[in-house]
């Protein structure tokens, strides 16, 4: 399949069954709304190394939100609902409950909850209240600019993390352009994240290692520099592959996502150095999720 | 089906225990059973159809028609259904309520949703004294549930509350939250002395300054409380008064305490 120029191979993506949540964290205005959200998501690039995923899905207008406040929400996966908990707690406390103005709820409704201000509202020394609000416990901490409201609990539920698609072009400047478009488009899809910096990450890896500690290691087909050391996946008029990677509510996002990314980058086409997309996969056999690049494309 | 409906004949000589009439317990019942219940007031047990026409046969939709303030604890123990009420309802309307909604288009009398766990009583005149709040002997009022008082309410209005809200529009009486364990109390018009007196947690919203406040509730000053926003909106649904725009703002006098208790509930003005 060629698109503008560009060849879309013929693999598929392979993604891995998470536990997803969304909360929602509002502020006086956007902009301390995202420094908070952006520190909540900040390291949270891979469960690797980082025990969560996280990055901000969209910022919501002051009448979206619970308390009628500018907002942005923020989607979190983990490979479990213990692991998801633990980080949000903790991300919640060090990040959310120190920005001036924040207040968080939660962004999801469902029986599977896992805390979110309950154990932050020690923060209160005993001073904390307690309220009760169509059903929904908050917590009211005060705090040095007044109070800091913290939704007792949100609900998660089962997702969808480590779709991809790896971008390769005739230069690092020229991939990196297309991965921009890229991202740019995909700001809009819902249910989505890219929790990589940029949405974009250069690093792709592949499991395991020659040094036993390391649960991950360089994907050494898709490295350019390697291309007459090793069984190489990089063409010879290929000096930059980067890649996106993308983590959903359900596989239908995802495959959204990947749909609306790779027209953006197709959109560029082979005459701004965009040569090949592919992406990553484990073989189809660690995987739960195949996304076929040529199927969704079609 | 069309609602049950019992028509009071004529008001009652005495005060009748009307705790049997609950949906829940009147589900399934044949006509001539619901008419076989026993109504107990004064020395004697009277049949239901003895006092009551009785027509319809839902039983999750009672209506009792031309009620008297006589008829006591309608809908006690209630878990879900509706409960309309024609008139004035007696005292202990909605005693230990469970879930379900109860409507009175007149007044209502003393201890009304006490005990009250989940559902909601809409009072469109007034409400006695204890509205919401413990009975003698009880160590909480109202555990849930949301009690609107469209008129005034009595004294004590409040007392023990542990979880729920009530809302008056109108004015409230003496001891206004006294001894409250937690849940909000908000009252549009003024209240009596003594608001707050002895509460330990809880909001008390208060459209005005009270004349004459504990000496033991402490001034925290003026502040912008961004639950207010919260609670205001959770009123929105209930076709309140407190839903309008003019008390949708934030900001708020705080008093604390009572400190006489080292209690830590709040009396919040809105300015």
């Amino acid at each position: 399949m060629i698109v503008n120029g560009t060849t879309i191979d013929n693999t598929f993506a392979e993604a891995f069954g998470m536990k997803a949540t969304r909360v929602v964290i509002t502020a006086l205005n956007h902009r301390w709304a995202r420094h908070a959200a952006q520190a909540m998501t900040g390291f949270a690039t891979s469960v690797i190394g980082c025990g969560v995923e996280a990055g901000i899905e969209n910022e919501l207008p002051a009448g979206e939100t619970p308390d009628g406040r500018p907002g942005v929400s923020v989607l979190m996966f983990g490979m479990s609902g213990k692991a998801l908990g633990k980080q949000l707690e903790k991300r919640v406390s060090q990040c959310v409950l120190t920005s001036p103005t924040s207040a968080v709820f939660a962004g999801m409704c469902g029986e599977k909850c896992i805390n979110l201000g309950r154990n932050v509202r020690f923060f209160g020394d005993g001073y904390q209240i307690s309220k009760l609000i169509d059903g929904h416990r908050c917590w009211r901490i005060p705090v040095m600019d007044g109070e800091f409201i913290a939704e007792e609990s949100t609900a998660y539920c089962s997702a969808v993390g480590g779709g991809n698609f790896l971008v390769l072009a005739e230069s690092t400047q020229q991939a990196l352009i297309a991965c921009e478009a890229a991202i740019d488009a995909m700001q809009d899809i819902p249910n989505v994240i890219m929790p990589f910096p940029g949405g974009v990450v250069r690093s792709g890896s592949k499991v395991g290692s020659i040094y036993k500690a390391l649960p991950a290691s360089t994907n050494q087909a898709f490295c350019p520099t390697l291309k007459g050391m090793t069984r190489s996946h990089v063409p010879d008029d290929v000096e930059s592959v980067l890649e996106i990677v993308i983590n959903g509510l359900t596989d239908d996002d995802i495959r959204r996502a990947i749909r609306t990314g790779v027209d953006a980058v197709c959109a560029l086409g082979a005459g701004q150095g965009i040569k090949r997309v592919s992406a990553g996969n484990y073989g189809g056999k660690l995987g739960q999720f195949h996304f076929h690049l040529r199927e969704i494309m079609a | 089906m069309s609602a049950l409906t019992l028509t009071l004949r004529e008001q009652p000589g005495c005060s009748l225990d009307m705790s049997l009439l609950s949906p829940h317990r009147l589900a399934g019942l044949e006509k001539a059973a619901v008419g076989a219940l026993p109504l107990s007031g004064g020395n004697r047990r009277q049949r239901l159809s003895d006092l009551f026409d009785i027509s319809g046969e839902d039983a999750q939709e009672l209506v009792i028609v031309n009620s008297s303030k006589r008829l006591l604890g309608i809908g006690t123990g209630m878990t879900s259904g509706t409960i309309r009420i024609e008139g004035d309802a007696g005292d202990h309307l909605g005693e230990n309520m469970h879930g379900g909604f109860i409507e009175v288009t007149g007044n209502a009398g003393h201890w009304t949703g006490s005990g009250m766990r989940e559902g909601m009583i809409l009072i469109a005149g007034d409400c006695g004294d204890f509205a919401g709040g413990a009975l003698p002997g009880n160590r909480h009022g109202m555990r849930g549930g949301t009690l609107l008082v469209r008129g005034n309410s009595g004294d004590r209005t409040g007392d023990h509350l542990r979880r729920g809200c009530i809302l008056v529009e109108g004015n409230s009486g003496a001891f206004c939250g006294s001894r409250m364990v937690a849940g909000t109390i908000a009252v549009l018009g003024q209240v009596g002395p003594r608001a707050g007196f002895a509460m330990q947690r809880g909001t008390l919203l208060l459209s005005e300054t009270p004349e004459q406040l504990p000496p033991t509730l402490n001034d925290c000053g003026e502040h912008e409380l961004g639950f207010l926003s919260l609670l205001m909106d959770s009123f929105a649904a209930l076709s309140t008064r407190f839903a309008d725009s003019g008390n949708s703002k934030n900001r708020v006098r705080r008093y604390v305490g009572d400190l006489a208790v080292n209690g830590k509930g709040e009396l919040l003005v809105w300015v």
